[in-house]
């Protein structure tokens, strides 16, 4: 399984990237694998306040649905599009065009509650 | 989840670990959902061939002199009909006319019948069928549910396959059933050509021992293995029902679209378990009425019980659905009143509160083209 050195993991498997005070979320590797087959995505819309722990955004596998958690608070300042016409990106390139959306965080502490890439691979393996 | 101590577990087991199955429960059993992925699985199927471990289904065999007359007061469409090695799709319903489940019986030989019965209904039907054997022992019940492993060959490869690892076997038409291979110990190996696919197929039942060696020689001949999850896909795409999603105690077969397997109009079919009902609900109208639908936007893949609408107001929910491989549609089945059934009726499908435009269609959903 693929974990990037340079991203923090939610324990539900998500991960972000900080550019600036630019979050940018998506999926792991090991949740696209666990899901399989993504046919659907539904990001948030730009400018919904996003609670960390809480329901963001919903991808769905032929036959199931899985919610996807935002892993820090704050506002999505921008979804990718791309996944409408392509949700197979979460499946091809989960740490890269299969990004779901950014966002910009109310609160940078909240960074510190998430896995560090060591703590993800105890997690998941 | 049902307590993991009581779930039951297919003889194939192992030979699915081995293959890189995904196991979840269902039925009450622990049986494969998928392997390399449903999309995979299910175009393999429908371009080739896959199989699928349907041992958690039950096997039954019914014989004696009394068994023809009691088979017809317990099922629906007319056993008589039956010429020895065919066979038919039929239902046993309760008093109410509801369906308790729905399976394939063979008239294996002159007196006996071979049903192959639903995982999940395997104890209540075997339990209903013996509080209803008749007292003067003209019928004789076996349950060789624990005796059997049970594989689906499906595909358009299948007869090909089946011939070139069975040459002896006389190769049965479809919805007939043969002997598979010679018999050696245990109960006799058997080929039925049907399935649940929409594809030429064939369901496999040989004595359990047998059962790992067989699919693995399946493997080797190139056969995919295929779960759950591109079953459900497969008969969604053909119209077939799943009974505890599509059909229930509470339903009829009349509402669920299968009143052809049900011979209320057949002079020498006589009474049976539910026909009173039937003919009541016939002569008052159904009440509802199993109906296809297809979203007509794009939207996130269907599943059970999301509300349907017409005009704004919810008039059903959806009981089975799925986005089809085969047309890259959202499709799904929903009981809704006989006035909103007829194709082309526009109605909505609403999915985590967002609505989506959805129009009756007719079944099959996927029609093969034509070669």
């Amino acid at each position: 399984m693929n974990v990037p050195a340079d991203l923090r993991y939610a324990k539900t498997h998500e991960w972000i990237r900080t550019e600036g005070d630019t979050i940018t979320v998506g999926i792991t590797d090991h949740a696209q694998a666990e899901l399989t087959d993504i046919v659907y995505a539904e990001p948030p819309k730009v400018g919904t306040e996003v609670k960390a722990g809480a329901t963001a955004a919903v991808v769905e596998s032929v036959k199931a649905a899985s919610d996807i958690y935002s892993p820090l608070s704050g506002t999505v300042t921008e979804v990718n599009a791309e996944l409408a016409a392509n949700p197979a990106l979460l499946n091809t390139d989960p740490f890269g065009q299969g990004w779901i959306y950014k966002m910009k965080a109310s609160n940078a502490a909240e960074v510190e509650a998430l896995l560090t890439p060591e703590a993800y691979i105890t997690q998941i393996s | 989840m049902s307590d993991p101590s009581t779930l039951k577990h297919s003889p194939l087991e192992a030979a699915h670990v081995a293959c890189g199955a995904r196991m979840v429960e269902f039925g009450g059993w622990f049986m494969p959902v998928q392997y390399s992925g449903i999309m995979d699985e299910h175009h393999a199927v429908r371009s080739a061939s896959g199989m699928f471990d349907i041992s958690h289904m039950g096997e039954v065999t019914v014989s004696g002199s009394g068994a023809l007359a009691w088979l017809e007061s317990l099922l629906t469409n007319r056993v008589g009909k039956l010429a020895v090695t065919r066979g038919q799709y039929t239902l046993m319903l309760n008093e109410k006319g509801g369906v308790l489940d729905d399976l394939i019986i063979y008239r294996s030989g002159e007196t006996e019948y071979f049903l192959v019965i639903n995982a999940a209904c395997r104890e209540i039907d075997l339990e209903w069928m013996r509080s209803h054997l008749p007292k003067d022992g003209s019928v004789l019940l076996t349950d060789l549910g624990n005796d059997y492993a049970a594989i689906a060959l499906q595909g358009p490869d299948s007869e090909k396959i089946l011939r070139q690892l069975f040459p002896e076997c006389d190769v049965p038409k479809r919805n007939g059933i043969a002997s598979l291979a010679k018999d050696g110990k245990g109960v006799p190996s058997l080929v039925a050509r049907t399935g649940y696919t929409g594809e030429d197929g064939f369901e496999l039942f040989v004595p359990v021992a047998e059962g790992g060696p067989l699919w693995n020689m399946l493997v080797s001949a190139g056969v995919k293995p295929c779960g759950l999850g591109a079953r459900d896909t497969l008969r969604l795409e053909m119209g077939y029902p799943l009974n505890g999603s599509d059909l229930s105690r509470e339903r009829t077969p009349l509402e669920a679209g299968l009143g052809k397997f049900v011979s209320l109009d057949d002079p020498e079919k006589g009474d049976f378990s539910g026909r009173e009902a039937l003919e009541a609900q016939r002569s008052a109208g159904l009440p509802s009425l199993l109906t296809p639908l297809k979203l007509t936007v794009q939207g996130p893949p269907l599943g059970s019980h999301y509300a349907v609408l017409s005009e704004g107001k919810t008039v059903g929910e959806t009981c089975s659905g799925a986005l089809s491989p085969s047309l890259g549609e959202g499709v799904a089945m929903a009981y809704l009143p006989p006035a909103l059934s007829a194709p082309g009726t526009q109605l909505e499908i609403e999915v985590r509160g967002r609505r989506y435009a959805a129009t009756v269609s007719a079944l099959p959903f996927y029609k093969k083209p034509a070669l």
